[in-house]
């Protein structure tokens, strides 16, 4: 396996949905290339990095409005039943 | 007092009418949603008009909801069209779906290979929680095209599943799996730029007779 067909199959790897066969191959490339190691670990850190990160808050003056429309609709169509 | 039910329990009662049980499901995915459009549009007003659209819309089309995907993904795929469609008017682009019919085949062959290769000089669990860390990290997925963006955000952040993102946004497993790799690569090469520890770096490896 060459670097290239890692690439193409990093998704799978990553996300664990490779056939058992290919997975050997893979870790067989992984345990001679340093380099190809290197991206498998970063881009499990980049997802764990996004994953885990801070949601926004919404402002307080929207939170607000936003539940006040929501009831408002949610008369409205009560009203039309 | 609603707070401990399922959302598919929190679904039927506010089908049978008990807002408290609607006001719940809203309280526990506002976040999510603010949050998801926040990203995809990087703006605060837009960001609240895609929020309330996704509301709106999910109490509109409540009574026909049949729960084939979970309440949240649903919820979620909704986000994710009303944020789309933002971005394509703010860009002056007919408000049809981000198919892939209009483009260049994407296949793995034009995937960017990683250049800057590198050990982080920190875990995520240690740059995650840090004011100077998440700007870089924001910046990082700025930059990313708004196709690829949204697809990294709805696969890698929310957590859907590649058959679920394809349903979402109109477009082919085979679509999603390419786009998701060209932004997590693109991602990757941001952050290792910045994270990435200079004395433990590797130069990638050529294969010349492939190119």
């Amino acid at each position: 396996m060459k670097c290239e067909e890692l690439l193409a199959m990093l998704n799978e790897y990553v996300d664990g949905g490779v056939d058992p066969g290919v997975c050997d191959q893979f870790e067989k490339h992984l345990a001679g290339c340093n380099p190809c190691q290197v991206v498998v670990d970063n881009i499990r850190q980049t997802i764990t990095l996004y994953r885990d990160g801070q949601p926004y808050e919404l402002p307080v003056r929207f939170r607000d409005q936003l539940h006040s429309a929501l009831r408002a609709k949610w008369r409205e169509q009560r009203a039309m039943k | 007092m609603s707070e401990h039910l399922t959302d598919s329990e929190l679904v039927r009662r506010a089908k049978a009418g008990e807002l408290a049980a609607f006001e719940t499901l809203i309280g526990r995915y506002e976040r999510k949603v603010y949050s998801l459009a926040r990203r995809i549009v990087q703006q605060e007003q837009d960001a609240e008009d895609v929020t309330q659209q996704t509301f709106l819309s999910a109490l509109e089309h409540l009574a026909g909801f049949r729960e084939e995907a979970s309440f949240s993904t649903w919820l979620l795929r909704v986000a994710a069209h009303a944020a789309l469609k933002v971005i394509r008017k703010r860009k002056g682009l007919p408000t049809v779906s981000l198919d892939a019919s209009t483009e260049p085949q994407e296949g793995y062959d034009t995937v960017p290979h990683p250049e800057y290769i590198a050990d982080w000089r920190e875990s995520p669990e240690h740059l995650v929680g840090r004011n100077e860390t998440a700007r870089l990290i924001d910046e990082a997925l700025q930059e990313l095209d708004d196709k690829h963006r949204v697809i990294f955000l709805l696969r890698d952040v929310e957590g859907l599943s590649v058959k679920e993102t394809a349903e979402a946004l109109g477009l082919s497993e085979a679509n999603v799996k390419v786009r998701l790799l060209r932004a997590r690569l693109q991602l990757r090469e941001r952050l290792t730029q910045k994270f990435g520890d200079p004395s433990r770096r590797f130069e990638p490896h050529r294969h010349p007779e492939v190119t």
